[in-house]
């Protein structure tokens, strides 16, 4: 088991990458990507019960889809850092002829990606149907899934969490992105998402509340969650995390969802992110 | 004596897929389906008392339904997704782009009450348009099975066809005359050759293109009649080969006339075999609330419709 100070390492190293693939190819959405290092770090790295070579059935392992797909960077370094894929071909981010497209897709054959997200609102009910397919092979894997904040305005994803609940789904464990920020600005002044672990329950799910960006509560609530799978209930982790997380003038500014940093910008972010794991 | 075809009983082509669909389920264990709150009017029925632990309700939510079967699919199940062809496509035509097209995904959308012969319910549910949309989609099966057995054998077929499949079918009773004929996917069947002309039919319009053959027959009118039930990907082949005798084509389908069969077919021919196209389809236009047969005949797509359009080709 890798231990937490190594996980921040680890973390700081996927934020260090996050800032390069962007800067590289001058698009993509680094601001909630860094936001979720610690998550992705987390999950791949401790918490999912994972087979290497990937295979895209997943038998007998835990699966996870993001529906926010537009945080591809953090995905793509969670999953070469932890063996999916060759660390170098993070350096195709963006570009033609990539496995790693703009948002993540199965269509180039990437291992690790198990659907194609990017049009938002439908990653939880893939991870439904997911879940309930393991459950009729009595596969003891579990389904992860993470979503965005602003994503939940979507429709679809009111239907999934009704439809998880009707079938007491209880290997599945949705975390979402709460950073308050969407692209045209926070939540609340886009459309407010209200009382969200409200809305949540009353859907009937099992909410748990987690500080995104402190590695040992998302570990800790990751634990508390998996003990709660198994229950008759699906679980929700609602995960406050601060957009740009680790890049002094990106934190917390939702101008940073879909702009890469020019070569001045990333040469004072790299400053702040130790290069722990070596760079692509 | 060409004519065999003769209708033995009437049977809507949705209870040709209940049948197919239960089938398909008894032969492999990975079939799945689920329903958006319309199992009875789908068929679905039967496969869910024989096999309720692979059937899922999903409530009238279609979006969520197609998430749910990329996700089943993606774990190694084939589901059926069962609801009716106007919510099957546009409603959900995203979700289906990119949760199952660009993700490759191996889901079978069954899709009932296609087109006028829907009937009563009107324009709102009428779609005319939902062959156009799945077949742009990349890497989309479309097929439209023309009676009940033929849907009851693309059912069954659908489950071994690695790959998104759109099956295309409708509510009325309709003249069953296709049982004694195989069903590939893909494979164009002849049911009549002739040589002064080639028509393609697809769906309900193979019967009436039938009726008029018939009676052409009558008038010394020699047709060549060949059912397209897959739409895509197209027997290219067996149209060329039949246009390249007749030189002539009339194409018939319940549907919009931009995007569906016949302009499948056109693409062929201007590419490499120019010739006349009549086109029996509705003229850009929205349904109405009436009987099958009736909006049929007020819609251009009736046996009249047919014969008119051949009789223009041969002027």
């Amino acid at each position: 088991m890798i231990p937490i100070p190594e996980l921040k390492r680890i973390a700081t190293q996927i934020r260090r990458d996050i800032i390069r693939q962007t800067s590289r190819c001058a698009s993509g959405h680094p601001g909630g990507s860094l936001g979720c290092a610690e998550f992705f770090t987390a999950l791949y790295f401790r918490i999912l019960r994972k087979k290497l070579p990937f295979s895209m059935e997943g038998k007998g392992e835990d699966v996870f889809f993001l529906s926010n797909g537009h945080i591809s960077p953090v995905f793509y370094s969670a999953l070469a850092r932890s063996g999916y894929f060759p660390v170098e071909e993070l350096n195709t981010f963006r570009k033609i002829n990539s496995r790693l497209q703009g948002h993540p897709t199965t269509h180039e054959g990437l291992p690790g990606v198990r659907m194609s997200s990017g049009s938002l609102g439908q990653g939880v009910s893939v991870a439904l149907g997911a879940a309930l397919a393991k459950r009729l092979d009595k596969d003891p894997g579990l389904v992860f899934a993470l979503t965005g904040d602003g994503e939940l305005q979507e429709g679809q994803i009111w239907e999934a969490l009704m439809a998880a609940a009707h079938y007491k789904i209880d290997n599945l464990i949705v975390t979402v992105d709460w950073n308050g920020q969407q692209i045209d600005g926070p939540n609340d002044k886009v459309i407010s998402l209200g009382n969200l672990p409200g809305k949540w329950e009353s859907f009937g799910w099992e909410v748990l509340l987690m500080n995104g960006n402190d590695m040992e509560d998302v570990i800790s609530t990751f634990e508390l969650a998996i003990s709660k799978t198994g229950e008759k209930k699906p679980v929700v982790i609602l995960m406050k995390t601060i957009m740009g997380c680790g890049v002094d003038f990106m934190e917390g500014n939702y101008k940073w969802h879909g702009v890469a940093p020019n070569a001045e910008q990333t040469e004072i972010a790299l400053a702040q992110l130790e290069e722990t794991l070596g760079d692509f | 004596m060409w004519d065999k075809y003769q209708s033995t009983k009437k049977s809507a082509t949705r209870n040709g897929f209940g049948e197919g669909f239960l089938e398909a389920g008894r032969n492999n264990p990975q079939v799945v389906g689920l329903c958006a709150d319309l199992i009875g009017s789908l068929k679905m029925d039967a496969f869910e008392k024989e096999f309720p632990e692979r059937f899922f309700q999903t409530g009238v939510a279609e979006a969520n339904m197609m998430g749910m079967a990329a996700g089943m699919a993606t774990m190694g199940k084939i589901p059926y997704t069962g609801t009716f062809a106007n919510f099957s496509t546009g409603r959900v035509y995203d979700q289906i782009r990119q949760s199952i097209a660009y993700s490759g995904k191996n889901v079978k959308i069954c899709a009932s009450h296609a087109g006028v012969t829907l009937g009563e319910d009107g324009a709102t549910h009428q779609i005319l348009e939902d062959i156009g949309m799945m077949k742009m989609l990349p890497g989309m099966c479309v097929i439209n099975p023309a009676d009940a057995s033929q849907t009851k054998k693309a059912a069954i077929a659908i489950s071994n066809y690695k790959g998104p499949v759109y099956l295309r079918f409708g509510r009325p009773d309709w003249p069953v005359f296709l049982e004694n004929e195989e069903f590939e996917i893909g494979k164009a069947l002849v049911l009549k050759e002739g040589k002064d002309l080639s028509i393609f039919a697809t769906g309900h319009m193979l019967w009436q293109a039938l009726e008029a053959v018939r009676i052409l027959e009558q008038e010394g009118i020699d047709c060549e009649l060949i059912n397209i039930h897959t739409i895509k990907p197209l027997d290219e082949q067996a149209i060329l080969k039949s246009v390249r005798k007749t030189n002539r084509v009339v194409s018939c389908e319940e549907h919009q006339r931009a995007g569906g069969l016949g302009d499948s077919i056109a693409q062929v021919l201007v590419r490499y075999h120019p010739c006349r196209q009549e086109y029996v389809a509705v003229n850009d236009t929205f349904g109405e609330s009436g009987k099958p047969l009736e909006l049929l005949e007020k819609y251009g797509l009736g046996v009249s419709d047919v014969i008119k359009s051949v009789k223009k080709i041969l002027e």
